[in-house]
């Protein structure tokens, strides 16, 4: 993976120390609150209702066992023992002190990490594919890029002060697994049909109260003119998007305003400017650059291994296992392995510090000492040896981490929702804990095979409901009363959809039995192997709409808790960040 | 009043006009002397204006700096304003101001100017700031000292630090973190 040149490490410095400054003279006074506001945030620093959360930057999702300590170190010391890994790959920690921030930042430092850009408006930290590398339909590795997009963003000073947030993703593969589309740019780096390397670019992509699929904006940016294109894209955004109205502050509100073409033509204009400019990427940078991602050492070694399959045949979980969390590598004898973050019990996407003591360690041990974040808020080990694989899931399993569900069903994501966030209308971690009770039978699970279930405790969208198979949100009714909107038909990667809401909302114990009823009328109409996804879109929403609203719901056991009294202490899961 | 300028405090005094609610571009009296006038109090007295020694114009963050395309050597001083810190539209407008018209007089930032964007303000070409009055000047100057090395371009620096300096590649760095 990449690591710090003096350059990058005395900028990270340099941050500290800048940084330290400010907490300082926020303590002492000197700055008010609201002009600390923005600089804290593009430091990752939020205020919430009980504490302050940090936001880690992890660039693309990237971590060293190293790394991973400093993290374990940190939710010790200065938290209460967990972190929570967020969906754009980062980590978040949140009960800190203020006045601790600064140490926390220092001790980041030392493992070459840092918190810049993790909220705010500017650009964040920039996603990737989780399995950029080893994937075996990998085109091209992206990872270089996206180190180099990460510097080139890294206090641009023009674009530190956006209309809203701006958020970048770059994927490598056939398919894609960085959700490109539903960013503010997204970034496929593919070869034309000379075998030159470029840049299909998508912008005006997002979730939020306006879902929008990004709109391709150039087929093919030679890699060489990657950055002054995004340069060109950002200096538009920036002088023309809304600043009146933060819900209208995104690009993708500027795109569908002017329309991709007109949008398009300015960027152009402004790009003719500086296109072939000093700017312009160079092939030895490139080439320092990517002499970080080269393949590790790898042994060679066979591809199948009869101990593994004995194995699997005599253990049901372990061949669950394999077959859920365990994805092909492109090198002979070696598997990724996905740890699963997502058990009955827990807020999706938290480990403690023991976890990640133990992922690190299990990443010196069976993984060259690297381990990832994925945008799905799992972690993967993305060279294990075949042969290891027995060794490694018993080990996982002792730590909660081999829960045999990616991709299915109780693979969930769920934002915050009311006991954490005050922006929400309806809970989303509890309602996400009944339909992981409900469907807790693995067997089912399996049976169901690969379906996205994402829930938003309001149509902020933080836990990105519309490109879930199926979405569930939040809405505002009177009385304080909770009801959830249903959706089919969202999806990410390549083919990305929004969803379409099927009827009337629900109340909180009826979401269950109308997921129940949607795969239900799955169950009688896939052909073969179809997904939940294929069938919906084969058969159109009518069918589910017609078998879900066919009966009454069982009337909802009185409700004792109005959104009014959940009081956030009596809950033992932290306070997260709402979406600002 | 005092204003920092090539990154010095200097004594100053242009005054800056900023119309009140029952003045208008064209019933606005221009007063004598060193003086900033908001663009379209520039557009609308061009012709009067014009004859004057001493005459600078601003722009508010949402107008063009292209309309100052003809007049750019009129102007002893540009200013650009910020009416809050976050409004970020103003380092375009300086970006282009210097990179794509080509204008090289002083470029100056007034209204909500603070300390801890000084750093980013210099970079896309502002050479002076007239940091908000109720803050402390001396103190406003460590804001340029932040970072000793940028990697991107910007006005200040044609030649991203990829092409400025050599950087170390895997073997190298893995060196000197071991
Ligand atoms: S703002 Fe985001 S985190 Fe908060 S309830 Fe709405 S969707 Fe969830």
């Amino acid at each position: 993976m990449y690591r710090y040149d003096e350059y990058d490490q005395q900028i990270v410095d340099e941050r500290v120390k800048q940084y330290r400054d400010q907490v300082r003279r926020r303590l002492a006074n000197e700055l008010t609150e609201n002009e600390f506001l923005p600089l804290r945030l593009q430091n990752g620093l939020y205020m919430q209702v009980h504490a302050y959360m940090l936001r880690i930057a992890v660039p693309y999702g990237l971590v060293s066992s190293k790394q991973m300590r400093i993290f374990s170190h940190i939710a010790r010391k200065y938290d209460r023992g967990y972190g929570h890994l967020t969906t754009r790959q980062n980590i978040q920690f949140n009960w800190l002190k203020l006045e601790d921030t600064p140490d926390i930042l220092a001790d980041l430092a030392s493992v070459e990490m840092h918190a810049i850009q993790t909220s705010g408006n500017c650009i964040r930290n920039i996603t990737s594919d989780e399995y950029a590398g080893v994937a075996q339909d990998e085109v091209v590795d992206p990872r270089p890029y996206a180190e180099i997009l990460r510097q080139w963003s890294t206090f641009h000073p023009e674009f530190a002060f956006l209309p809203r947030k701006f958020k970048i993703a770059i994927s490598g593969g056939r398919e894609d697994r960085a959700a490109i589309l539903a960013h503010d740019i997204g970034l496929s780096v593919i070869k034309n049909a000379q075998g030159e390397i470029g840049f299909r670019v998508f912008v005006g992509g997002g979730l939020g109260r306006t879902p929008i699929i990004g709109n391709e904006i150039c087929e093919f940016v030679p890699w060489q003119h990657a950055l002054t294109y995004v340069e060109s894209i950002l200096r538009i955004y920036n002088q023309y998007g809304r600043r009146d109205n933060k819900y209208k502050a995104r690009i993708k509100i500027l795109v569908k305003a002017l329309g991709i073409d007109e949008f398009r033509r300015q960027v152009e204009e402004d790009w003719a400017a500086s296109k072939d400019g000093p700017a312009t990427l160079t092939q030895e940078e490139l080439d320092r650059v990517a002499s970080f991602f080269t393949d590790p050492n790898y042994e060679s070694l066979p591809d199948t291994n009869s101990t593994l399959n004995e194995f699997k045949a005599d253990n049901r979980s372990f061949s669950n296992w394999m077959q859920r969390n365990v994805k092909p590598h492109r090198v002979p004898g070696y598997a990724i392995v996905v740890l699963s973050l997502k058990k009955q019990d827990v807020a999706p996407g938290d480990a403690t510090a023991e976890q990640m003591d133990k992922v690190a360690d299990l990443a010196d041990r069976y993984s060259f000492g690297e381990c990832r974040i994925t945008h799905k808020q799992n972690l993967v080990l993305a060279d294990v040896k075949q042969s290891d694989l027995i060794s490694l899931w018993q080990e996982a399993n002792t730590y909660d981490l081999a829960t045999p569900n990616i991709g299915l069903l109780t693979d969930m994501i769920s934002c915050p929702g009311a006991e954490f966030c005050t922006l929400a209308n309806a809970r989303s971690i509890p309602l996400a804990q009944l339909i992981s009770e409900r469907f807790d039978n693995l067997d089912f699970q399996h049976d169901i095979g690969e379906i996205a279930l994402n829930i938003s405790g309001c149509m902020n969208a933080c836990g990105q409901n519309h490109i879930g198979n199926i979405g569930i949100t939040g809405v505002e009714k009177k009385n304080h009363d909770e009801w959830y909107q249903v959706s089919i038909g969202g999806s990410e990667g390549n083919d990305s959809s929004i969803g379409k809401i099927i009827g009337p909302s629900f109340k909180f114990h009826q979401v269950p039995e109308a997921i129940d009823r949607l795969l239900q009328v799955y169950l009688r109409e896939r052909i073969e192997a179809e997904r939940f996804i294929d069938t919906v879109r084969r058969i159109g929403l009518k069918p589910f709409k017609e078998h879900v609203y066919a009966t009454d719901f069982e009337v909802e056991p009185e409700e004792t808790l109005s959104k009014k009294e959940v009081a956030p202490a009596q809950y033992t899961i932290p306070f997260y960040s709402p979406r600002f | 009043m005092k204003i920092i300028k090539n990154k010095t405090i200097i004594e100053d005094d242009w005054q800056v006009l900023r119309l009140d609610n029952q003045e208008t571009t064209d019933n606005v009296t221009v007063a004598a002397g060193k003086i900033i006038v908001p663009l379209e109090v520039w557009q609308t007295q061009r012709d009067t204006l014009q004859q004057r020694e001493n005459i600078g114009v601003w722009l508010a963050s949402d107008e063009r700096p292209e309309a100052l395309k003809d007049d750019l050597q009129k102007f002893a001083v540009i200013a650009i304003d910020f009416p809050k810190f976050a409004d970020g539209r103003g380092y375009s407008i300086a970006y282009n101001l210097r990179s794509r018209l080509g204008y090289t007089g002083e470029l100056r930032a007034i209204g909500d100017v603070l300390r801890d964007q000084l750093f980013y303000m210099y970079r896309v070409g502002f050479d002076a700031f007239s940091p908000r009055p109720d803050r402390n000047i001396e103190d406003a100057l460590k804001g340029f000292s932040d970072f000793s090395e940028v990697y991107q371009t910007s006005f200040d620096q044609p030649t991203p630090l990829f092409n400025r300096v050599k950087r170390k590649g895997n073997s190298a760095v893995g060196l000197i973190n071991e």
